[in-house]
């Protein structure tokens, strides 16, 4: 196998990059180690910043920011909820930092419209009224999962191939040139070898890791961050805290929910991250601060994800670094033609792409220039079912003898087995968690109870899938949703929790069930 | 938690007061009545709803191995010795036998019989296609024990309209070991009056219809294919169930078992239908379905508030058992620091903070500490409060509320509810003194 461009790794980065080379003409294979979304552009926020956020702490940023916010609205408007922004502060915040907010704000070009208390309050009633000042900017609500989805799909509609569960395990050099990247399949341990003429490294938090194949050292730290999904919509704004960035400071809403977060606590690897009760629980107190229901609503699952930083300090200063984020050239190291994106933000994704697919096409020769700035992305239909509540928009319109497969989220089975076809026709593993990825499944308040075993049995029964192993794959899936489940159980959520356990180990056995046999006769022979 | 009365003359009056109305809650009004006590009962539909309708009794012990006792009564000596405090370990074997006994001779009488294999467990198929160990097995699942202990060429039928219950999954899960399984999926609509997609309790009534069950005969027949049993949901009847069953089999010339499906679980209605009708015959004044919100306790007697508002009804007794449940019947409450008794604000024993209550992984063997939260009580069946000592002469607490057990993973729940049920009763019993009547108004 061979190509023009490698990217290496399936978030948003990668996603962005192969759009932009394949609009550009470039042949593209994008080696996602998991599945699309797996790293942290699965696991975030979902603000598109206004760039309020930055203007004190890193203007650059917040000024790259509000530039892109404006781009995605405008060529992206079907990942994207113009839902508008707050900053707000209450009692005992600084007071010095909410005068100082619009100064900087213009001073960033960034639009910030300063609200009287009752305004604010009638705009969003839930916020408290220890509120002392508010101000309205251009935050959004993005949808990640569908973003990277649709732009890898227009990557591959115009020719670009994406291996997914591959990973990228070595480099093979000659002559300052990476020649041949070697790959290996997660499940089936097959390996391969690719060559290519651009290697470009966005694993996001593994971005390290990467490099160090490669014989390259990039010295990161990383910091982990925790968020809530409350059950229900709490606000219609995103609402920030007006302060300096600290921990459960931000709700934005994402369709029928809101996200609560997020916290910073440094840690010595990307890999095996979970929420813990001790961060949901600081999140909870700090952001009831600002809206005081979010101590009494239900949360029905946490999350947390990586943010890859680079550490200061290392031998950066030479290379070309963009204001908001790096691009890495490693000629400089050695190696012509690989180069590593570490890190950046959900909201600057389409400029991270385009400054690196000038470098990567200039290396190529390729004199096509960037067109993302004003193309519109296409809305194509395989990151479609991520929309929280497109599932019943869909069902209502078109229900013809379609079962709901996912109550909570109202999924009915036409739109799993379209998933299914997309995942297929692609070339991917079909599971459980893959199609979660791709739609609501799984997602709603039952955390899979019943949606899981459901688009399961679908699986068994098509029987298009070889070797499906269900009872794996449905452990597999429930521990999926486990691990973000298991911080946020009190309330009603704990009693959904018993429920499901009720079900899969009170009546199913399910815990005894190892790669698909139980009651081997060790097990349940020696009292006869 | 405590009331004024405004309107004392309203209450009912008897001995004994079960809060709760799932399987614990039943099975002690069951034990009450036939002690001959006058017993009234409050409560909403708990778990049995979504239950399978199997009575475990003791499956899995220690559970961090995941070893399967196939004696259950070995299973119930070891855990006794292993966990002292697993509310087992304060009851005699034989009591447990006697009391599920007379709960399987109440429910037989009432055209709901069980059956099981000598003293031993039975291996039984699930709608997931795993099995597992049970003890009292309801009759029309029996057939479906005796293929998988045999093998035998089955066919697993679902249908369409029954959105939990897939034949492929279950054969998916059980092929490797049955090999002679096979499954079909049918469509009931084109034969049957049914609706496109049917919670099982409606089904389980469409099939008491005249004609129904010819149509499924017809329907099924051409896939037999040289089965020598079909399993179905179990879906087949509410009350003439064995009926249908008998008329299934003769018709197709094979046997013909069900397979518990959930949720709602017919199996579970047809529990809550006999308790209900069966305990209303022998006099036990049901408050269905109404919670109880508050209580008082003076001169040793107490007074329950049932239901709010206008509604609401006054329980006057001289003892009250406790069957609340866990969380998903609210029987304990979390809060984000700690569990509580939301009714008598009782003690509930717990890990020391949340980060304790579950494991990292959903499956892990050893069980989440959460689950072995709840009341500790004395050899009475008496719930203690922070001093450690019973906080009521006469309140007595039973069934899955009560602490040191999983029945989730030790496959117990049944058992315990019915056991510890009768324990608390057989306690109350032996401390009413004869003579003392409770004071009325
Ligand atoms: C808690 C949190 C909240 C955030 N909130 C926001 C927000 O609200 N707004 C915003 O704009 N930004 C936000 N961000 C930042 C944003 O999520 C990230 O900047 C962005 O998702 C990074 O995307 P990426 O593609 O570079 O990395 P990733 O999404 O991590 O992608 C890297 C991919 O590489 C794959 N990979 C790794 N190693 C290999 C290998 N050897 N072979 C093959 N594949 C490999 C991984 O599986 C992964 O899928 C947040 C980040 C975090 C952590
Ligand atoms: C999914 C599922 C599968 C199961 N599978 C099996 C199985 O395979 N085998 C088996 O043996 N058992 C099974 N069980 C049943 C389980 O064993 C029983 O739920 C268990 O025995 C607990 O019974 P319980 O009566 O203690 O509590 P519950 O059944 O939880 O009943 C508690 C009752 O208390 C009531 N209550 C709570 N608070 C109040 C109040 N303030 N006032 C009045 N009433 C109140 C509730 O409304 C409820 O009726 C299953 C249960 C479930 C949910």
């Amino acid at each position: 196998m061979r190509t023009q461009a490698l990217i290496i790794g399936g978030g948003v980065t990668g996603a962005g990059l192969s759009r932009d080379l394949a609009l550009r003409g470039v042949r593209v294979l994008v080696v996602e180690q998991r599945d699309i979304n797996a790293g942290a552009s699965g696991r975030n926020h979902g603000l598109l910043h206004s760039g309020g956020r930055y203007v004190s702490t890193d203007p650059g940023a917040a000024k790259e920011c509000h530039q892109e916010n404006e781009i995605l609205k405008r060529v992206a408007p079907h990942c994207i909820e113009d839902t508008g922004g707050l900053f707000v502060a209450v009692e005992g915040d600084d007071e010095t930092y909410v005068s100082d907010f619009p100064h900087l704000c213009r001073q960033c070009g960034i639009p910030c419209e300063m609200l009287d208390l009752e305004e604010a309050e009638n705009l969003e009633p839930a916020l408290s009224s220890k509120m002392i000042a508010a101000y309205r900017v251009d935050d959004g609500a993005i949808d990640p999962f569908r973003l990277s989805l649709e732009n890898i799909a227009q990557a591959q509609e115009l020719g670009a191939t994406l291996l997914r569960d591959t990973k990228v395990v070595g480099f093979e050099k000659e002559n300052r040139q990476i020649k041949r990247v070697q790959l290996f399949h997660m499940h089936t341990g097959q390996k391969t070898v690719v060559e290519a003429e651009q290697v470009i490294n966005a694993a996001g938090p593994w971005v390290g890791e990467v490099a160090a194949l490669a014989g390259i050292g990039i010295e990161m730290l990383y910091s982990k961050g925790t968020l809530l999904v409350t059950a229900h919509r709490v606000t219609d704004h995103v609402v920030n805290r007006l302060r300096n960035p600290g921990d459960g400071d931000i709700l934005v809403p994402g369709g029928t929910v809101s996200l609560l977060g997020t916290t910073s606590v440094r840690i010595d690897s990307p890999d095996l991250i979970t929420p813990t009760v001790e961060e949901v629980d600081l999140i909870v107190n700090e952001g009831s601060q600002m809206i005081p229901t979010l101590k009494g609503i239900r949360y029905f699952r946490s999350y947390a994800g990586v943010r890859p930083l680079l550490k200061v300090g290392s031998n950066l200063d030479d290379r070309s670094v963009s204001r908001g984020f790096a691009l890495l050239d490693h000629a400089r190291d050695g190696l012509e033609n690989f180069a590593t994106i570490p890190s950046g933000k959900l909201t600057t994704f389409r400029f991270m792409a385009e400054k690196t697919a000038d470098l990567i096409c200039e290396k190529l020769g390729v004199h096509a220039p960037c067109s993302t700035r004003t193309e519109s992305l296409p809305d194509s239909s395989s990151g479609k079912w991520t929309e929280p509540a497109l599932g019943a928009k869909h069902w209502f319109n078109h229900h013809a003898k379609d079962p709901i497969l996912c109550d909570c989220e109202m999924v009915p089975e036409s739109a799993v087995k379209s998933v299914v076809n997309a995942i297929i026709e692609k070339g991917g593993d079909v599971n459980l968690l893959s199609i979660g990825v791709r739609s609501r499944v799984g997602k709603g308040v039952c955390q899979g109870t019943f949606c899981g075993k459901r688009v399961s049995a679908l699986l068994e029964e098509s029987g298009e899938i070889g070797s499906y192993d269900g009872l794996i794959d449905i452990r597999r899936f429930l521990q999926g949703r486990w691990s973000g489940e298991r911080p946020v159980l009190w309330h009603a959520q704990i009693m959904q929790a018993e429920l499901k356990e009720a079900f899969y180990c009170g009546a199913f056995n399910l815990e005894v069930v190892s790669d698909g046999h139980i009651h081997d006769d060790k097990r349940c022979g020696n009292n006869l | 938690m405590v009331t004024s009365m405004t309107t004392k003359d309203a209450a009912t009056t008897c001995d004994l007061a079960i809060i709760g109305c799932g399987l614990s809650g039943m099975a002690a009004a069951l034990f009450a009545v036939e002690k001959g006590f006058s017993v009234a009962q409050a409560g909403v539909s708990g778990g049995m709803i979504f239950a399978t309708g199997l009575l475990d009794v003791m499956g899995t012990h220690p559970i961090e191995t995941g070893h399967g006792w196939v004696d259950p009564w070995a299973a119930v000596d070891a855990v006794s010795e292993d966990i002292p405090d697993h509310p087992y370990a304060r009851m005699k074997p034989e009591i447990i036998k006697e009391s599920i006994a007379s709960v399987i001779s109440f429910l037989g009488k009432n055209d709901l019989p069980y059956v099981k294999n000598g003293e031993l467990n039975s291996e039984i198929l699930t709608l997931l296609g795993t099995s597992k160990f049970s003890y009292y097995i309801p009759q029309t699942m029996w057939e479906g024990v005796r293929a998988l202990k045999k093998k035998r060429p089955c066919l697993i039928v679902g249908f369409e309209e029954l959105k939990d219950f897939n034949a492929a999954q279950i054969v998916g899960g059980l092929t490797r070991r049955w090999p002679g399984l096979r499954w079909k999926n049918i469509c009931l609509r084109d034969t049957i009056n049914v609706s496109s997609f049917v919670s099982g309790d409606i089904l389980a009534r469409d099939m008491e219809m005249p004609g129904n069950v010819k149509n499924l005969v017809r329907r099924i027949g051409p896939h037999l294919n040289g089965a020598e049993a079909v399993g179905l949901p179990a879906v087949l009847g509410m009350k003439r169930h064995r009926k249908i069953i008998e008329t299934l089999s003769r018709e197709l010339g094979v046997k013909v078992f069900e397979i518990p499906t959930t949720p709602l679980s017919v199996p579970g209605l047809r529990l809550i239908e006999v308790f209900t009708e069966g305990l209303a015959e022998r006099g036990v004044r049901q408050f269905f379905p109404e919670r109880i919100v508050s209580w008082k306790n003076t001169d040793g007697a107490f007074l329950l508030a049932a239901g709010r508002g206008t509604g609401k009804k006054w329980i006057r007794s001289e003892g009250v058992i406790l069957a609340t449940g866990r969380f998903w019947a609210h029987g304990l409450r979390a809060d984000r620091d700690k569990i509580r008794e939301p009714l008598f604000d009782l003690p509930v024993h717990q890990p020391e903070k949340r980060a304790f209550w579950h494991r990292e992984d959903f499956l892990d063997l050893r069980g989440h500490p959460v689950n072995r939260a709840g009341l500790s009580i004395d050899d009475q069946f008496r719930p203690l409060n922070r001093a450690g000592i019973p906080a009521f002469e006469k309140l007595f607490a039973a069934g899955s509320i009560l602490a040191h057990q999983d029945w989730m993973r030790m496959k117990c729940g049944s058992g315990l509810a019915i056991s510890s049920a009768y324990a608390a009763v057989t306690a109350f019993s032996n401390m009413k003194a004869p003579h003392r009547k409770i004071p009325r108004n």
